[in-house]
């Protein structure tokens, strides 16, 4: 694996933040201001997209741009694991600023140029996570990341937004305190906050103090990975518009969480230590815990977003647990549902949109019939569904293969089970918004038709994207390929 | 041998006598004459810290008499640092415009301009010499500058002023006694001479008097927990433009006469090892962070929430004097730096909510995002970076006093710093919500308030962003100007 | 122990006076006492310079045909200069605190500390 000198992560992360400096011109029109959010996720998706190809040769961009502190740089890098996060934040940036124009303009909210800096801020920021060739540049955009998503958190400006603000603030906040000190804990340890494959921690280190850190780690992501019991902010911040949902609680901001945890496990801490000390173990009965328990609580929701966010709960422990499995099949099974959970919940949020936007329909108790009022909007939904019920042949099913396999892998049957149980549970909360959809008539839809293309187009896009990584997945083998590399260079202890 | 410490020191006197005289006859002459006077003294103080950075210390000897007989002026690396400081804030007050910085009494421009002059020579002054006596003198000069200072913000600012005025006293007399005492020891009472001198005499109980005294008078003057009972008052009710330039600059100096004493007068393990000093800073700075964002999470009165973040955020620098390693002090010594720009920042903030809509209420203050974005947009950076988000430069002095904290293996400092950002974060956020999100009242300030003029809205600008350059730069001022202050300690 | 406390003596004086001082200025509830206190605490320090640099037998600072250029003969200048500085200092401070005595006394009709609290907090 070898690296060159290129300005495009760099790039890619400053785009959105000069889209930033557009937006906030005053006195422009709307068409203009969304022109910007637009043109600003195209070009990011362009710049991530063109980085790909040299990637997949084992060849990784990289930019040093100077020290922030002695002896750590703010750097970039483009790895394996960094491109699968990149591209399909970027990816569904694109669809989502479709999404969002079409939403903000269909509820109509208000301050909509606050939202569309913040949503550019935020994406600014999710590139940096990562691209982040060390720790502490990671923390930085980390914290960034947090901030800029409270804007959005409390955009509705009601007093269940400012709660929620106030709780995700609390929860967030804590959570970087102890990502601030575990960072401290490891230069003193290590010397070092670069990222390796492996692990950079010394094999020598105490106990003790692999204990201490691995719990401060857990607290700072397992916040951002909402894994219980530092998971209830996230429903609360369902309080947010439809679109920031949608891309920052079911893509960017969680799964910088999860992609947190990768970087700690594979490439601070390292399998081998996370396995000795039984600290792996631990992760892995906590998430399956989550897993479950999500998934039972999700069934309980009336309100449809909350739903949503009790599945998303559950499925971000998926791939932490795969990651905490520490074998291949699993690794690479929590890295291809780190895109595949990303489509669908997607989907799924942009569905939830479209019928806000369309009826003001919130709960799940109300929407009987609604499949017949907008069909595509609600197939889209079921495809969806039974991608994350895993399904074949949507994508679900194919990253929750590789998990169940990597538990049979290391005779961890119990974690098959949990995967089997909530696959049924999956299907139990989400498949009976579906049979209400189509199955039970109602009279109170029938003047409403389907939303307008700028909405429909993206969840059509998405859905049709989670068939087709389920449908053809030799189509997409860097995918595959990509997760392979990362969890033979983090298992196998070799390579940068 | 070089005169440019005394460079940075003459054209602030100068221009301070003659802008009270010009003054009392025409107030724009003496904003002029400020303007230059204190531009020359930041041209100074800016290649005093490139030729201290090139050649390493200067010195200049007061009247060609050379130590310890004469007076001795030193730019170091930690003088230079302070001193830029120091005329960077002086330069961005004196361009606020005093109407708003004041705002009751017109007319009061003119004992403002002298005075802040004379406060920042003094100011300059305690941090180029190289006398203890000179430092007493002055210490008392910029101490009685800020007493006249404070008063105009009205009556109640008087008997604050007052009150500072007795506990200043006494810190100087503290100050005062203590050299008393390292003189009558040493016989000198040049810094650099009586080092030499002080090692034979650490057992004498004298010289550890000496040394009490001073750390506890110059405790005084930092407002460490529980020697701040002053601040709040003084700094409350004066106007936010002196308010800014105390809290950002003149309370610090106290701070680096400590710093002074611990590597320069006394070697640093006396103060470390032979005494308990250090570690005693260290515990009181630790109870006055907590309790100084507890009581600012209290404060309805912004500039009184202020106050007691200051009294938090001063206690950061004993932190990093208490840590006594070099990562810790750096922290100590960076967070002087960058809270000079947070606070000065906020309080000119306030200044120009006051002057703008007249409010000075945190509750009152619902829906001014909108009305005032600029202004409200370096309030949101200034905030982030007193809760220390990165990349400002608040987020960088935590990040070393922890490392500082953890190489020191004190798990106490470590809680009390990561504590103190969430309970800063309470008292910030609670105004960003309602700035940003609070439903508008329909009181008449509120509603008809607007962006104030480029004056008011210029120098706040600049300290926010230097608040965003300052931590994307803190690698170099850390490994350049503050490794070579720091070198002396022992690591580890 | 005694004979401790008579070679001393000036120095037990001086913080008897320092200990006044200090009780005046944060023991006292009127303002000018106070001030007063702060003044007796400033002389304080200035008899300790002053005490500091006497020698037994010392004679006035100039130089002296008879007495020569041994330094033992005369009393140390030094501490008398700084004491001049620190009393043009004091002077400056107790202008300065009446200057703040008048105001307040104009504002609040009193110099009570607990009655100006109680005003200022209306």
């Amino acid at each position: 694996m070898e690296t060159y000198y290129s300005l495009k992560p760099l790039l890619a992360v400053l785009v959105s933040l000069l889209a930033v400096v557009l937006i906030v011109i005053p006195n422009q029109r709307p068409n203009v201001r969304e022109s910007w959010t637009i043109m600003a996720a195209v070009a990011k998706f362009t710049i991530v997209l063109s980085m790909l190809p040299s990637v997949l040769q084992g060849q990784y961009p990289e930019i040093t741009l100077f020290a922030i502190s002695p002896g750590i740089s703010l750097a970039l890098k483009v790895d394996s694991l960094g491109i699968i996060f990149g591209l399909s934040a970027s990816l569904l940036w694109v669809l989502a600023s479709f999404f969002s124009i079409g939403y903000v303009r269909g509820v109509p909210e208000h301050k909509q140029t606050r939202y569309f800096a913040s949503f550019a801020i935020c994406l600014s920021a999710t590139m940096g996570i990562a691209f982040a060739a060390n720790l502490l540049t990671l923390v930085v955009f980390y914290e960034i990341l947090t901030i800029a998503t409270y804007p959005l958190v409390i955009h509705k400006e009601t007093g269940a937004a400012i709660a929620a603000g106030r709780r995700y603030l609390v929860y967030l906040l804590t959570g970087g305190v102890a990502l601030l000190l575990a960072l401290a804990l490891t230069y003193q340890i290590s010397d070092s906050v670069d990222f390796r494959a492996g692990g950079i921690l010394p094999a020598g280190i105490g106990k003790s103090s692999l204990i201490l850190l691995f719990i401060l780690f857990l607290t700072s992501f397992g916040v951002k990975s909402a894994i219980m019991p530092m998971h209830s902010w996230l429903p609360a911040a369902m309080a947010a518009p439809t679109p920031v949902s949608a891309l920052l609680h079911a893509v960017a901001v969680v799964k910088a969480g999860v992609f947190g945890f990768a970087r700690i496990i594979g490439f601070i801490i390292g399998p081998g230590l996370l396995q000795k000390s039984g600290m792996g173990d631990f992760l892995a009965a906590l998430t399956a815990i989550t897993i479950i328990v999500a998934s039972l609580v999700a069934l309980r929701q009336d309100n449809l977003k909350m739903r949503l966010a009790y599945s998303t709960v559950s499925h971000l422990s998926y791939i932490v647990l795969g990651l905490a499995l520490f074998s291949p099949s699993a690794w690479i099974g929590g890295l291809l549902h780190i895109v595949n959970h990303a489509m669908t919940k997607i989907t799924l949020f942009f569905c939830a949109g479209a019928i806000y936007v369309r009826t003001h329909c919130q709960n799940v108790s109300e929407m009987n019939g609604i499949g017949r009022q907008m069909p595509i909007t609600m197939s889209a939904f079921t495809l969806a569904s039974l991608g994350l019920a895993g399904i074949p042949p949507i994508n679900g099913f194919i990253s929750k293969w590789y998990l169940v396999q990597g538990t049979l892998d290391v005779g961890q049957t119990i974690y098959a089970a949990t995967f089997l149980i909530s696959g049924l549970l999956n299907a139990g909360y989400l498949m009976s918004i579906v049979c209400r959809a189509f199955f039970r008539g109602s009279d109170k839809f029938v003047k409403y038709g389907e939303v307008s293309p700028s909405m429909l187009i993206p969840l059509v896009l998405t859905a049709m994207f989670s068939l087709l990584l389920g449908l053809f997945p030799d189509q997409f083998p860097f995918l595959f390929q990509l997760a392979a590399r990362v969890a033979s260079n983090v298992l196998g202890g070799g390579g940068p | 041998m070089s005169s440019l410490s005394i460079l940075i020191l003459a054209p602030l006197l100068l221009a301070s006598f003659l802008a009270t005289l010009v003054g009392i006859w025409r107030l724009t002459w003496a904003y002029i004459i400020t303007i230059i006077g204190i531009a020359l003294s930041l041209a100074a103080a800016s290649a005093g810290l490139f030729r201290v950075l090139q050649e390493g210390t200067l010195r200049h000897y007061l009247g060609g008499w050379p130590p310890p007989f004469g007076i001795e002026y030193v730019l170091d690396h930690l003088s230079a640092f302070m001193a830029i400081i120091i005329v960077f804030i002086g330069f961005v007050i004196v361009i606020y415009p005093p109407g708003a910085g004041l705002y009751h009494v017109p007319r009061k421009g003119v004992p403002m301009y002298g005075l802040v002059l004379l406060l920042i020579s003094g100011l300059i002054g305690v941090v180029v010499t190289g006398d203890l006596f000179n430092l007493f003198v002055f210490l008392e000069i910029y101490s009685l500058a800020s007493y006249a200072l404070i008063t105009l913000g009205g009556n109640r600012a008087v008997v604050a002023s007052f009150r500072y005025l007795v506990l200043g006293t006494i810190a100087g007399g503290f100050y005062l006694l203590g050299i008393g005492f390292i003189y009558f020891s040493t016989g000198t009472l040049n810094m650099a001479d009586a080092a030499q001198l002080l090692p034979a005499l650490y057992s004498s109980p004298t010289v550890v008097a000496a040394a009490a005294l001073i750390v506890i008078g110059m405790g005084i003057k930092l407002a460490l927990f529980p020697l701040h009972v002053w601040l709040p008052d003084a700094h409350s009710y004066a106007p936010p433009v002196i308010a800014a330039i105390l809290a950002a600059v003149q309370i610090e100096v106290a701070g680096y006469v400590i710093v002074r004493m611990m590597l320069t007068v006394f070697r640093p393990e006396y103060f470390i090892e032979i005494l308990p000093i250090t570690s005693a800073i260290g515990w009181v700075a630790a109870a006055g962070i907590i309790f100084g964002s507890l009581m600012a999470i209290a404060q309805k009165d912004f500039k009184r929430m202020l106050a007691y973040s200051t009294v938090a955020q001063v206690a950061y620098v004993g932190l990093g004097i208490g840590l006594a390693n070099p990562l810790g002090l750096i922290g100590g010594l960076l967070h002087i730096l960058n809270h000079a720009f947070m606070k000065s920042c906020l309080f000119l903030i306030a200044g120009g909510i006051r002057f703008q809509t007249g409010l000075h209420e945190v509750s009152q203050f619902a829906g001014l995002g909108r009305k005032m974005p600029l202004m409200m947009t370096a309030f949101t950076v200034a905030a982030l970076s007193m809760v220390g988000i990165p990349p400002t430069c608040g987020f960088f002095s935590k990040w070393y006093l922890i490392l500082g904290s953890v190489e020191a293996g004190n798990w106490v400092f470590v809680a009390v710093i990561l504590t103190s950002s969430l309970l800063t974060a309470v008292y910030f956020f609670r105004i960003l919500e309602k700035l940003f999100a609070a439903p508008p009242n329909d009181d008449e300030a509120v509603t008809k308030a607007t962006e104030p003029s480029p004056k008011i809205v210029v120098p706040i600008l600049v300290l926010a962003i230097g608040i965003l350059v300052l931590g994307l730069i803190n690698a170099l001022i850390v490994t350049r100007v503050l490794w070579p202050v720091v070198a002396l300690l022992p690591t580890g | 122990m005694v004979e401790l406390f008579i070679a001393r003596y000036v120095y037990l004086m001086i913080v008897v006076l320092l200990i006044i001082g200090l009780y005046g200025m944060l023991g006292k509830r009127n303002l000018l006492k106070k001030l007063i206190g702060m003044n007796i605490f400033q002389t304080a320090i200035f008899l300790f310079f002053i005490e500091g640099a006497t020698k037994a037998g010392g004679s006035v600072p100039v130089i002296d045909q008879q007495l020569g250029m041994a330094a033992a003969q005369y009393v140390n200048p030094l501490p008398h200069v700084l004491i001049l500085t620190g009393i043009v200092v004091g002077l400056a401070l107790t202008g300065v605190a009446l200057a703040f005595i008048l105001v307040i006394y104009r504002a609040y009709n009193t110099l009570d500390d607990k009655a100006i609290m109680k005003e200022m907090s209306k």
